[in-house]
């Protein structure tokens, strides 16, 4: 029998669940294209970049499935996979970011 | 012989796609899984390279990059970003299918998939035309008005760096998807195999993401847009 859940353990995720993360999706870029045209000055960047990584976590975690990943060693390489590239961008910055410093 | 009777027990006859070094389907699909992540590692740190470039010129030349970023087509680049998150949906609903054998549908959805692809590669085509035409690729042919150009022009060449990647991938994409499409619709994959699907949908996503960072930081800087 081929249920909802397939032969495989595999998690089948409902299509209301996709349906839901695209609508978010969409709300969240209309939201950061609106807040653009404002003259928010510094914080406009930030507004920008948590508004693309909420929309990129939600990508992640329904799209790609890792909320449903039942392997453990698989979330490590993920997580160990950006905290390089945390390593990269903050290093970077704390040597050009600092330089002005006197 | 090699083959002792002892190992092949032909009353469970194991499932043709389960390959000789994995003992089930479920260590298979998690191999499978595992391997493709890292594989994005890499591909993280492949566009991070050129994302921290950015953070680092941008932090230095920040006025350079509002007068660049001022040149973008704000629609061309909001309505990509849209096309993307659709076809993101058309992938998820499709690695959907795959899991629970509903072969139409799958082979249905890649194809939107596809052709979603194939319309912001379009829409891109357009924006590089333009840029070209207006003197902003990178080069002896560059050409800006304005004061600082030399550092506007960094911000041309890390614009088509990222999306010229990003892009590249898009087109390596709807191939791959093209041809998981056709396996599909010869009957390939069902629920207890569908490891390329869901590996063609994990890269699928993952490049639609790289674009949900590149369109703030490359389309929204300035609140004065250009389009």
């Amino acid at each position: 029998m081929v249920g909802e859940r397939g032969i495989m353990s595999a998690h089948v995720v409902p299509k209301k669940t996709y349906i839901a993360v695209w609508i978010t999706l969409m709300i969240l870029t209309v939201v950061t294209a609106a807040v653009s045209r404002i003259d928010l000055g510094k914080v406009s960047a930030i507004v920008a970049l948590t508004i693309a990584t909420g929309k990129a976590l939600l990508v992640v975690l329904f799209f790609m499935g890792v909320k449903y990943i039942g392997q453990k060693m698989t979330i490590v390489v993920i997580v160990a996979g950006i905290f390089w590239l945390a390593i990269l961008m903050v290093l970077s910055m704390a040597d050009y970011g600092t330089r002005l410093w006197s | 012989m090699s083959h002792s009777p002892a190992v092949v027990t032909h009353d469970q006859v194991h499932n043709p796609a389960l390959q000789h070094h994995f003992a089930t389907m479920e260590q298979q699909q998690e191999a499978s899984t595992m391997g493709m992540w890292v594989f994005l590692i890499t591909e993280i740190m492949f566009f991070g390279g050129m994302f921290t470039a950015y953070m680092v010129y941008r932090y230095m030349y920040y006025q350079a990059f509002v007068a660049g970023s001022e040149k973008m087509d704000f629609w061309w680049g909001t309505i990509n970003t849209v096309v993307l998150i659709c076809s993101s949906l058309t992938m998820a609903l499709a690695v959907r299918s795959s899991q629970i054998g509903q072969r139409k549908a799958l082979v249905v959805l890649l194809i939107i998939t596809m052709l979603f692809g194939c319309v912001f590669m379009g829409i891109k085509a357009i924006e590089y035309t333009g840029h070209w035409k207006e003197h902003q690729f990178p080069g002896t042919n560059f050409h800006f008005e304005g004061p600082d150009p030399q550092h506007v022009e960094i911000f041309f060449s890390l614009y088509w760096a990222m999306t010229g990647f990003h892009a590249l991938h898009m087109l390596i994409g709807i191939i791959i998807v093209g041809v998981i499409a056709f396996y599909s619709w010869r009957g390939k994959y069902g629920p207890d195999y569908y490891n390329p699907v869901e590996n063609v949908g994990l890269y699928w996503h993952f490049v639609d993401m790289v674009w949900i960072y590149l369109y703030p930081l490359l389309y929204l800087i300035s609140h004065k847009h250009g389009g």
